[in-house]
């Protein structure tokens, strides 16, 4: 179980706190859903969890015990923009052989075809680069996935098709995953059928009637 | 495996065109450069001695850059000149390469005081006029051709080391150099794979676009007397004996070595933007 205890964050000593006393888990097999409006601290929250950021106070555990600090970490994190996550002079097959090789099968339902592998990342559309971003962690060492905001900037048909996939994965390695975004619709949908956990919390009164 | 549609096969063709354009200048700026330094010892020293029947005569066949009030060939004189300006250039820019990149990995690695104490050094050296400080480093060293290069050498890497130290801090906190630690890779691997592919292109354009300036500056100091002793034949002794000579009519003493400057600096300019565009993956491709 990946668990966050009595987190709090703030990103210096006289800054105002992002995050305030959050404790929220993720079991195996699990899809939870993080809903807030932006500057929320949602993103940062997601950068806590996955071992981005150190939390100011409370921790983090992977089954009882802290992140490791090295070697692959089995909690990745999907960043909402892909071009900042993959390295601009790499060549995309580089880029998804840097953690462990994604299996065939999942570059095809993702639609990576082999005409990609030889391109630079500027030679991609966004759709294609997430697609690119999200195989990289598709593989049986990931135990936990965060999306952050993964398919807010897609269109639909591509926002369906990754989502069926990272589903699917989750299903069959038994991989928690956190969705975190703020549009009500998909995170009622992705949550179908799993445990439904929509963390919905200070949101203004407006936005919670949409 | 890959399946090419017939719309892709000529951008393809103009794409390989644009590439190799790219490398037929780079081919042609460093054949020019190289026939430039070696140039003195494939016409020889003939050229530079007196000969006070051919005196002051303008560019002809038999003299492409005319003669000087000595009879001097200036073809000869400028080729000699602009050699010893490029060797002293390569030399001063080799040395700006090396300091520039130690400090600015260093200030964008280590980071802390060292590097606000490498950001301060820079700013000092941006806050004096580079000329006045030129001129003080190599009269303190004592002159003459070892002053004009430590001089020139020293004084030149504060702009290669502050883009390095961006480059540095840019990359190191990139999402995908923190993804890459998520990976489990190490530091050291990182710097192998992530920093080293940005930072080697800004340090090979930064060391040929720092050959012009290097060039240009020791000219001036041999213009303004400073530099390489009169006899030796320096582009900026050159330039300078020559503006002696222009009201009287001999254009072609200053205005045939300048040309030749100008067109050194020019070539290296070129080579440095065809060098970066080759590098940079978003130009090399199409």
């Amino acid at each position: 179980m990946l668990k966050g205890e009595g987190l709090w964050f703030r990103y210096g000593a006289r800054l105002p706190w992002v995050v305030r006393d959050r404790t929220l888990s993720v079991l195996p097999g699990e899809v939870v859903g993080l809903m807030a409006p932006s500057g929320y601290g949602k993103t940062t929250l997601g950068k806590l969890l996955a071992g981005y950021l150190m939390p100011t106070r409370g921790r983090v555990t992977l089954n009882k015990q802290l992140l490791p600090s090295r070697g692959y970490c089995p909690v990745q994190l999907v960043f909402q923009n892909p071009e900042l996550s993959v390295n601009p002079r790499w060549r995309i097959a580089r880029i998804l052989r840097e953690g462990h090789p994604p299996q065939r099968h999942y570059l095809d339902a993702l639609g990576i075809y082999p005409g990609l592998m030889t391109r630079y990342p500027h030679e991609l559309s966004g759709g294609e680069l997430q697609r690119v971003a999200i195989a990289r962690v598709l593989n049986r060492n990931t135990r936990y996935l965060i999306a952050d905001e993964m398919t807010a900037m897609l269109d639909a048909n591509t926002q369906a098709l990754i989502w069926k996939v990272v589903l699917e994965f989750a299903c069959q390695h038994h991989v928690g995953v956190m969705a975190i975004s703020h549009d009500r619709p998909l995170l009622t949908r992705i949550c179908q059928g799993h445990t439904i956990k929509l963390l919905i919390d200070s949101i203004p009164a407006s936005l919670a009637k949409a | 495996m890959t399946v090419t549609s017939p719309i892709s096969k000529p951008m393809q063709r103009f794409r390989s065109n644009r590439r190799q354009r790219i490398l037929w200048g780079i081919a042609w700026c460093a054949l020019l450069l190289v026939a430039m330094i070696l140039s003195p010892w494939v016409i020889g020293d003939d050229g530079l001695s007196p000969v006070l029947v051919q005196r002051n005569q303008p560019p002809s066949l038999v003299h492409a850059f005319g003669t000087d009030w000595l009879g001097r060939d200036m073809l000869s004189r400028s080729l000699h000149g602009m050699s010893l300006s490029l060797r002293i250039g390569l030399l001063a820019a080799g040395i700006s390469a090396l300091i520039g990149t130690g400090l600015g990995l260093a200030a964008g690695t280590l980071g802390g005081w060292v590097d606000a104490v490498v950001t301060w050094i820079i700013d000092v050296f941006f806050s004096l006029p580079h000329l006045v400080l030129l001129i003080l480093i190599a009269f303190a060293v004592g002159g003459g051709t070892t002053g004009v290069i430590i001089a020139v050498a020293v004084t030149h890497w504060t702009s290669l080391a502050r883009v390095i130290r961006a480059e540095v801090l840019q990359v190191n906190s990139s999402d995908y150099v923190r993804l890459s630690y998520r990976f489990g890779r190490s530091p050291i691997w990182i710097a192998r794979h992530h920093m080293v592919p940005h930072v080697i292109p800004q340090l090979l354009v930064g060391l040929i676009l720092l050959f012009p300036h290097a060039i240009l500056h020791e000219a001036a100091l041999s213009f303004i007397g400073i530099g390489l002793s009169p006899h030796i034949p320096a582009i900026g002794i050159i330039l300078a004996e020559s503006m002696r000579h222009l009201s009287t009519g001999y254009w072609w003493l200053g205005v045939m070595p300048g040309l030749l400057l100008l067109l050194s600096v020019k070539a290296f300019d070129w080579l440095g933007e065809n060098v970066r565009s080759l590098l940079d993956p978003k130009t090399s491709q199409g």
